[in-house]
């Protein structure tokens, strides 16, 4: 915990550094031609803090949250079924999503951590779905996710697609992610579509190839240092959508699943690195 | 408005399909579309509803196909059709503000008001001006466009017409289509073309 917060002030001090660190690259790149991408930057800053993510202090909040009773029936997480048995968080989020057959649904980690407080703890789902990202139940949720993502960190990704639920929420998936819409008539794929592309300096992963996948899918949940926050996927999917133009994705649905699902399958045989460290 | 009117209409066609043509898949996919969005701020859900361009081009396999290439080539014409040139007949506006309008990518999210200006967001897809080394690469290159291909009538008009609908030539091309949609005005479109085209332009240095 010393270590941590030792770092955590190291990053308070960096933050400003890093625009300087962006800006500064950018004058290099422009004044000398070197082949110095704010991707180097951005990775070397990642490098000078790796040892004090600040997700840690998602995670640690996290594990407390699992083992507290709480809610109208004031029971723990602790009998929680991710998918590997009650209890087992360690490589659970590797193998999610993937179908349940108690809800008779394929769901991702935020979906099954709904089921997990509703049916555990007697937490409204709605209630869950409803609070505003990064308060109440939501930052509730950020903790246990930090929590249960970690512990499949470097495991491999495994998501399953042997159940005919599985394979349906793929395809489901995969057409959502190639759905155009909204005033700009843009999709998933227009960004995420092909190797190699950016937008203005940020490079875009492409989520149909297991390489773009795991890079992003395996990277994600994650703290974003530019907003000091910690995203998980349900965030970071909604902002896509937010930036794509189109109506507000809600939290927890088969929408977001099965986006999800279509990421995950292709990220298959890769490695979680989550939580991730962004910009 | 006219969005949602064109939105609305093109989901009305959809629904006078017959019913049968829809398989059991198509069918949950509606309902996850439908039960996974809701409205918030000016994001309405009749961003949902497809017109035919956009239908068309969430289907990449259709795309590959004799059937696809035949049925692009008739979403060019629609989306060539709804074009309008400029009212007042001038193509070349102010690039100073044009520089401004393609540095912006604000706009139309739900976090954006309804009187928010929009930006054109070229430089998220376009390298223009040199001097912005913060481009990314979805479009072409855009450096020299008006020194390398001259500013002729037939080139005011194409240019103007690429920023209006893209999909005129080009029926998946990533590019919004910035007139169709109202996403700019016709001043801000002009000072576009001059960013463009303008001899003056820093792009045609």
């Amino acid at each position: 915990m010393r270590q941590l917060s030792l770092n955590l002030m190291m990053l308070k001090k960096l933050k400003p550094l890093f625009g300087i660190l962006l800006a500064s690259g950018v004058v290099l790149f422009a004044s000398t031609g070197f082949a110095q991408s704010t991707a180097d930057e951005i990775a070397k800053y990642r490098q000078m803090i790796a040892d004090g993510n600040p997700s840690e202090l998602y995670e640690d909040a996290g594990a407390e949250l699992w083992k507290k009773p709480a809610g109208p029936k004031n029971a723990s997480l602790e009998k929680c079924n991710l998918g590997l048995g009650p209890g087992v968080i360690k490589g659970a989020a590797a193998q999610l999503p993937r179908y349940f057959a108690d809800t008779n649904k394929v769901q991702d980690l935020e979906s099954r951590l709904i089921t997990c407080m509703s049916t555990l703890q007697g937490i409204s789902v709605q209630e869950i779905v409803d609070a505003p990202f990064q308060k109440g139940l939501k930052k509730d949720m950020d903790a246990l996710v930090a929590y249960v993502v970690t512990a499949s960190k470097d495991q491999k990704i495994k998501v399953s697609m042997r159940h005919p639920k599985e394979k349906e929420a793929y395809e489901l998936g995969k057409r959502a992610f190639y759905y155009e819409g909204g005033p700009m008539d843009f999709s998933c794929a227009t960004c995420h579509g092909s190797n190699g592309k950016r937008i203005r300096l940020q490079d875009l992963p492409n989520l149909t190839t297991q390489a773009g996948a795991e890079a992003g899918w395996g990277s994600w949940p994650a703290y974003r240092v530019s907003s000091g926050q910690f995203w998980t996927m349900g965030l970071r999917l909604n902002d896509c959508y937010r930036q794509q133009r189109f109506p507000f994705p809600i939290y927890g649905s088969d929408l977001l699943t099965a986006v999800s699902m279509f990421m995950a399958v292709n990220a298959n045989g890769g490695t979680m690195q989550t939580p991730g460290l962004k910009r | 408005m006219k969005i949602k009117l064109l939105l609305s209409a093109a989901f009305l066609g959809a629904l006078s399909f017959p019913a049968l043509a829809q398989s059991s898949f198509d069918v949950k996919f509606q309902k996850m579309m439908s039960e996974g969005f809701k409205a918030e701020g000016i994001a309405g859900l009749d961003r949902i509803k497809q017109d035919e361009t956009q239908k068309f081009c969430s289907d990449p396999k259709l795309i590959n196909t004799k059937q696809g290439a035949a049925k692009a080539i008739e979403i060019q014409k629609l989306n060539m059709a709804t074009i309008v040139q400029p009212t007042d007949g001038k193509y070349i506006g102010d690039w100073k503000n044009g520089e401004a309008i393609a540095q912006s990518g604000r706009g139309s999210t739900w976090t954006d008001k309804p009187d928010t200006v929009n930006g054109g967001g070229c430089y998220n897809c376009h390298e223009i001006d040199k001097k912005e080394i913060s481009y990314g690469n979805l479009g072409p290159s855009l450096w020299n466009y008006g020194k390398n291909r001259g500013n002729s009538k037939e080139m005011l008009v194409y240019t103007w017409n690429r920023i209006n609908n893209s999909k005129a030539y080009n029926a998946c091309s990533n590019m919004p289509r910035f007139g169709h949609f109202k996403l700019l005005t016709q001043e801000q479109m002009q000072d576009l073309m001059a960013l463009l085209l303008d001899p003056q332009s820093p792009v045609n240095q």
